[in-house]
């Protein structure tokens, strides 16, 4: 046991605790006014809603003893066994309960991203349930699959330092489900026809963008699980990645639209986090440059591309995370090198390009299975228990209809 | 009495309250609005998506006067929120029934 790197995990928890709530507020200012409660509310709840889930079964199912390589078991069910001394697989000098809470933070955010897919139209009540089946079904094995000891995908040798293809490609990929399934909102007709929907907030979202980018550090730097040379690099690489991508998104609507935009600053900010985090462990910093100048490129195109392809995905959570997370992995397979992180692997650069094929088939087998299981869950709950609010409740915004309460007063 | 009711732009407000102190205007009303008229409206991009926004933002402010004020009033405001571009708005002047201040009760001219 180590008393330095457990305080530096207990603050790295923390710090990606703050995230959820700083990806409300990212969301809630695009949101239109009268549905900034609706789409900060489902990311806060989920702090209360999967904590407990994971507490009672999900760390059992994602982290506890492998069942197949495909799940855990239930054995750590309550967290019965999950204590104080430390669990070698995964942490040799920190507690397994700091172990634990720190993942929990990870677990919480992820349902949260998808949120954006549907903001503005997705009723509450279904809204939680699908978050739980989701956590639950889909979220608990990819994690087990990529981090859990005996996890098929990492004893293959896929590399995901923080979470590029458990969070972002997972929750970006089910919710392309959610938008697909839910529909448009009312009146989303694309460029130039239908209702204009304006952010109704842009300082907010900038300043959840940057309590996303200051939490990001515990979520990167925290994954070495010690205080050391290793969170440093990663460390390092984040913030070099997300600088590169605010400056890439910003250059590139300069040059198409004619002004850089405070979205696009904070967008590109997100879109740089999260390509960075499968990598953030094992590239050096002019790797991560390069990474973050892809990302912002990257994901503005596809943020524009949800228009040609017809889908609502409301708050671009897939433009965002999913194509940036599958950036993020397959550049991993690329620029990799265990001159950074002995423990990793080399990239195509670095000799070893079979890296970047087993990169793909971790993309691809959580591009299908999330994207699959989502669409089956949606549809199911659907046909039960209705995903959308109605027509009237739409109009008048998820504050007023869902919660009874508004934003604003004069 | 009359009412004087005009919309100009925002950045007009400074100056138009300026040359209304000088005149020796008692007070008046000021509301930020939204609205169209030939100027249309803007183009806003967010993340790259294109939208038309018809209703441009405004400052409509009122002044109650005595009729013998009004026309210098006008001509006030005129001048200080003319630009000579299209959006620079328009004045609209009322006749007003009856004025009542509610602390003392006084209506009519007293009560302006």
């Amino acid at each position: 046991m180590n008393s330095g790197d457990t305080a530096f995990m207990l603050v790295s928890a923390a710090l990606v605790m703050l995230m959820t709530p700083g990806l409300a507020f990212f969301y809630g200012g695009m949101a239109r006014s009268k549905n900034v409660l609706g789409t900060i509310m489902q990311n806060f709840v989920m702090l209360g809603v999967i904590s407990i889930q994971w507490a009672l079964f999900g760390y059992s199912l994602a982290f506890g003893p492998d069942v197949g390589h495909l799940i855990g078991n239930l054995d750590w069910f309550g967290l019965n066994g999950v204590g104080l001394e430390p669990f070698k697989a995964y942490a040799e000098t920190i507690p397994h309960q700091t172990f634990m809470i720190y993942q929990a933070m990870f677990a919480v955010i992820t349902p949260a991203l998808i949120t954006g897919a549907w903001a503005e139209r997705m009723k509450f009540s279904t809204f939680l349930a699908f978050m739980i089946l989701w956590a639950t079904l889909v979220y608990d094995p990819v994690a087990h699959w990529v981090w859990g000891d005996g996890g098929w995908l990492k004893n293959l040798g896929a590399l995901d330092f923080a979470g590029g293809t458990v969070v972002h490609i997972n929750a970006g990929i089910a919710a392309l489900a959610a938008a697909l399934v839910i529909g448009p909102r009312k009146g989303y007709g694309g460029v130039g026809n239908g209702e204009a929907f304006i952010p109704h907030n842009l300082p907010m979202t900038v300043l959840g963008a940057g309590l996303l980018w200051f939490g990001w550090f515990g979520f990167n730097a925290g994954s070495a699980l010690a205080a050391g040379s290793l969170a440093s690099s990663a460390f390092t690489a984040t913030h070099l990645a997300t600088s590169a991508a605010v400056l890439s998104w910003i250059g590139t609507e300069w040059v198409f639209r004619g002004k850089p935009t405070t979205l696009g600053a904070a967008s590109g900010a997100v879109a740089g986090l999260v390509a960075i985090t499968p990598a953030a462990g094992f590239v050096g910093p002019m790797s991560a440059i390069i990474i973050g100048l892809a990302a912002g490129f990257i994901c503005y195109m596809a943020v524009l591309a949800k228009v040609k392809l017809g889908y609502d995905d409301s708050l671009d959570v897939v433009g965002v995370h999913c194509v940036g997370g599958i950036i993020g992995a397959l550049l991993t397979g690329f620029f990799a090198s265990k001159l950074v992180n002995p423990a990793g692997a080399d990239g195509l650069f670095f000799g070893n390009p079979a890296q970047v094929g087993i990169q793909a088939l971790a993309v691809l087998v959580t591009l299908v299975f999330s994207f699959v299981m989502s669409f089956i869950l949606l549809k199911i709950l659907d046909a039960t228990m209705g995903l959308r609010v109605s027509t009237e409740e739409e109009v008048a915004g998820l504050d007023i209809s869902e919660h009874s309460e508004v934003g604003y007063n004069l | 009495m009359k009412k004087i009711e005009a919309i100009i732009q925002p950045f007009k407000l400074e100056p138009v309250k300026e040359a209304l102190h000088s005149l020796s205007v008692q007070g008046m009303t000021v509301t930020e609005v939204k609205g169209f008229g030939r100027q249309k409206g803007l183009r806003e991009v967010y993340r790259g998506m294109e939208y038309q926004v018809d209703f441009l933002p405004k400052v409509k402010i009122e002044i109650v006067a005595p009729d013998d004020k009004a026309q210098a009033i006008v001509e006030t405001v005129m001048k200080a929120a003319r630009t000579g571009r299209i959006g620079d708005g328009k004045i609209f002047v009322y006749p007003v029934a009856e004025v009542i201040r509610i602390r003392t009760g006084e209506t009519g001219i007293d009560a302006v």
